[in-house]
């Protein structure tokens, strides 16, 4: 609509980069919170870049086939990835239910808005309830920050962890414990860390769904603040897919 | 429909006090706390900003005084020091764990505290919403949080101090394992855990500045300010808080991995490491991760340092020299390939840790490419001088000591970045030299100059013009009798974080010059302390401004009032009609017209 007007006035439309007003017609707390992604980027990228060259220099790597091959409750069969695969469609549609909050938005339809965000923090929640369950059964088998680093650790404790048939059970003997260890090291802090980027999100989730129940951003005449924490929230998602990437594809 | 109430900034109302209240029982004083201390005026924040970042110089130039007497006079012995660090300097004697200690939160101080928080924080906070016209920053409260977070910072690094163990001591690059491994010294016990705290704070802090600054300068510029009529102050602080939203994160990764190493047993940066001839369970991390994570917010933040002055040299020098600045678009464009090659030449700082000499030769392509949009700057700030109507100010005299000391010690980068030179220059005293010319007293000269001449902005006095002068010279000479002599000494071989040189025979040659060094260099904190007393001093007795725009500038921030009240312009914020540096005959016998004057009948735009 603010196009529109802005053609109709074409004699006295100021220049794009004239000032006086903004020129991505973007308000100051959305291209901050564009900013600050792009500023958060650059942090998971240092991560996932420290680990990509950690794990390029070592001569084995465990194989995320045999690393996460358990499902809750289904303990014992051999499912790779299934549960990671859960959880990552989890997280997607709890995107898709946030772009449907935001859009409900647009159109200042508060009830819709209240729907999707409800979904949108039940999709969060199901993501890092999920995380839990993978840390704790990871935890089981002996993986944590600092973990596998004894001298006296049998082959056992982690040959499981190795693709034993493509890597040789010699490699994986010679030089495996200190890449578990890497690997648990990496694996718990980046997943941790955007594990906090989740947590963060559902808690502004929830805070602005209060505001939306309280009618705030009806008073306001908008609701910038759900487009601005739905920003965060498929940021967070598109972190997750290179996080999911690095760790469980490649 | 609610585009429009999105996009306009936030409600800042122009508020000049009581005089200004009328009968509106809106308006009445703010309560001190609100008005001085949790302020939401940038130029409050910006003047918090300047004094805390002055303690800091105060207290790190002290650091630097104490252990340049350790280096000058290895086998005297200085009482006094024991007043000021008690057990650390027993019988007046500085502690090799203390030596240390010292020159890192000299160089932690000064880089981040100081030359970062204290430069693009006071000025990018003071000038922006000036220079632009804009009533306050984006967001005037996240601005607020951005200097407490700074503040809290300060306090961590502040009580590091006074931990028993001493604060870090492993340098400010604090490269593992000394700083991974608790027990590897003193320091690198609580000392480091402080740092490392009040180091993400400090990232913190930095972020919700830049990205203010960012929006700031994009959105809110007032009618007619495009982006080519902008400043050169204003683009140097932009990249400025570019640079630090890109890189601070990197750097945040790596103390993050840095406090699991130390904390909770993981091995990112330590492998096969033995203490006292046991071997502890780390395996398979690299050392070299961290210096890669490091520098590639340390490079960065060289020129974090080095925009903010770079920006406020042109203005000072462009305003008296009473000539537009030559080059504007040269000097813009030289900016973006600085913040472009700042990002991509971070491994010259490693050059000597065992790097692929292939991958060595395209950091030092990559590096001496920055020699370029360098020297364009140069020469423009030199061709801006030719032939102008110099008024040599204080502040004028800061810009033109920035240029020079830019040059001396940019001149040298060339030497350092050919990775062949560097395998003998790396860690020596020709290093030292070379950074603190460059990008130490530089910087600190772009900052003098900026507060000598935005002083009248800040407090509608001015300051000592002859505390001025003799602050000055004492400086400029004092800068290069210190750091041109550690040329020699680099060249020679002398490495740098030694704690004794006259205890070996190579080095034994230059200890009176160390002596001399050292003598200077407390001279030159003395004076130091002289431009100190002056700037608060003439917060209270300064001359008084008499006129709006004392320096005859054409920019933005002279047509507010003498003491502007938050929200900056009394009614409409002006509109702005032409570039920065209209320093021409404007028919009416002055040499220069302000931004807000319209163009003239038959007058082409720049």
């Amino acid at each position: 609509m603010s196009q529109a007007t802005a053609t109709a006035t074409t004699a006295t439309e100021p220049k794009l980069w004239g000032g006086g007003h903004s020129p991505f017609n973007v308000s100051y707390g959305k291209m901050m919170m564009w900013f600050f992604l792009l500023s958060d980027a650059f942090t998971f990228g240092a991560l996932l870049i420290a680990y990509g060259t950690t794990r390029f220099f070592s001569a084995v790597w465990p194989d995320a086939n045999q690393v996460f091959k358990s499902f809750p409750f289904l303990e014992g069969m051999n499912l790779p990835l299934l549960f990671v695969s859960l959880m990552t469609f989890i997280l997607i549609m709890s995107s898709v239910t946030m772009v449907l909050a935001v859009h409900a938005g647009h159109y200042g339809d508060k009830k819709n808005v209240v729907k999707w965000l409800l979904w949108t923090i039940v999709g969060g929640i199901c993501f890092l309830s999920c995380q839990a369950w993978e840390w704790t059964h990871l935890h089981h088998e002996g993986g944590w920050w600092g973990s596998f680093t004894a001298d006296n650790t049998p082959l056992s404790a982690f040959q499981g962890f190795f693709d034993v048939k493509r890597d040789g059970l010699a490699t994986v003997a010679a030089s495996g414990m200190r890449s578990t260890h890497d690997f648990f090291n990496y694996f718990f802090t980046i997943t941790g860390f955007h594990g906090c980027h989740v947590l963060s999100g559902v808690c502004f989730n929830i805070m602005i769904l209060v505001n939306t129940v309280n009618g705030t951003y009806q008073r306001r005449g908008h609701y910038e603040m759900v487009e601005k924490c739905g920003l965060y929230w498929h940021f967070v998602d598109l972190v997750w897919v290179f996080v999911f990437t690095c760790f469980y594809l490649l | 429909m609610s585009q429009e109430i999105i996009i306009q900034g936030p409600n800042v109302e122009f508020s000049q006090g009581a005089e200004a209240a009328h009968h509106d029982h809106e308006h009445h004083e703010q309560h001190f706390i609100w008005k001085y201390i949790f302020s939401q005026d940038h130029k409050v924040i910006s003047k918090q900003f300047l004094i805390t970042g002055m303690i800091w110089a105060i207290i790190g130039a002290l650091f630097s005084v104490f252990f340049r007497l350790q280096l000058g006079f290895p086998d005297s012995t200085f009482p006094i020091m024991e007043k000021f660090l008690g057990e650390w300097a027993k019988g007046g004697k500085l502690s090799p764990e203390f030596y240390y200690a010292l020159v890192t939160m000299h160089g932690t101080i000064l880089v981040f505290f100081v030359l970062t928080a204290g430069l693009s924080g006071t000025f990018s906070n003071l000038l922006i919403p000036l220079q632009i016209g804009a009533r306050d920053m984006a967001s005037p409260f996240m601005n607020m949080l951005s200097y407490w977070f700074f503040f809290i910072a300060s306090v961590f690094m502040f009580v590091s101090l006074f931990v028993q163990t001493g604060p870090a001591s492993g340098g400010w690059t604090t490269y593992p394992p000394l700083s991974a491994l608790k027990e590897a010294s003193l320091g690198s016990g609580t000392g480091m855990d402080l740092w490392l705290i009040s180091m993400a704070l400090f990232v913190v802090s930095s972020l919700l500045g830049g990205l203010n600054y960012i929006s700031t300068v994009l959105n809110m510029r007032t009618k007619g300010m495009t982006m080519t009529r902008m400043p050169l102050t204003i683009w140097a602080f932009f990249f400025t808080a570019v640079l630090g939203v890109l890189s601070f994160p990197v750097l945040f990764s790596g103390l993050v991995l840095l406090i699991f190493d130390r904390n909770f047993g993981t091995s990112f940066y330590l492998s096969e490491i033995f203490i006292g001839g046991k071997a502890l369970p780390h395996i398979g991390g690299s050392a070299i991760l961290y210096q890669h994570l490091f520098w590639f917010l340390g490079h960065p933040e060289v020129y974090i340092i080095m925009l903010p002055g770079m920006g406020m040299a042109s203005e000072v020098l462009a305003t008296n020299s009473r000539k537009p600045i030559f080059g504007y678009f040269a000097m813009i464009i030289s900016l973006v390939g600085i913040t472009l090659l700042a990002f991509l030449v971070w491994a010259h700082h490693m050059f000597v840790t065992g790097m692929s000499p292939f991958l060595g030769s395209i950091f030092v392509l990559l590096t001496l490419l920055i020699a370029v949009p360098s020297a364009v700057k140069v020469f423009n700030w030199l061709t801006t001088m030719w032939k102008g109507n110099l008024r040599f100010t204080p502040a004028m005299l800061f810009a033109m000591g920035f240029v020079s000391m830019f040059i001396s010690g940019g001149l040298t980068g060339i030497f350092l970045g050919n990775s062949a030179l560097d395998i003998h220059l790396h860690d020596t005293y020709f290093v030292i030299a070379h950074f603190h010319i460059v990008m130490g007293v530089s910087a600190f000269f772009g900052m003098f100059a900026g507060i000598y001449h935005w002083f009248p902005k800040l407090y509608g006095r001015f300051m000592n013009n002859t505390l001025g002068y003799i602050h000055f010279f004492i400086t400029f000479v004092g800068a290069y009798l210190i750091f041109w002599p550690m040329h020699y000494e680099g060249i020679a071989g002398m490495p740098r974080r030694y704690y004794d040189y006259s205890a070996w025979e190579s080095f034994k040659q230059f200890q009176s010059l160390n002596g001399f060094i050292s003598i200077v260099a407390i001279v030159v904190f003395f004076t130091q302390l002289l431009f100190v007393m002056n700037f608060f001093l003439s917060i209270f007795r300064g001359r008084k401004l008499t006129n709006k725009n004392p320096w005859g500038s054409t920019t933005l921030e002279w047509t507010t009032p003498i003491h502007p009240g938050h929200g900056n312009w009394p009614g409409e914020i002006p509109e702005v009609h032409r570039w920065p540096y209209d320093f021409k005959d404007d028919g009416h016998g002055k040499d220069f017209i302000p931004q807000t004057v319209p163009l003239r009948e038959g007058e082409e735009a720049h």
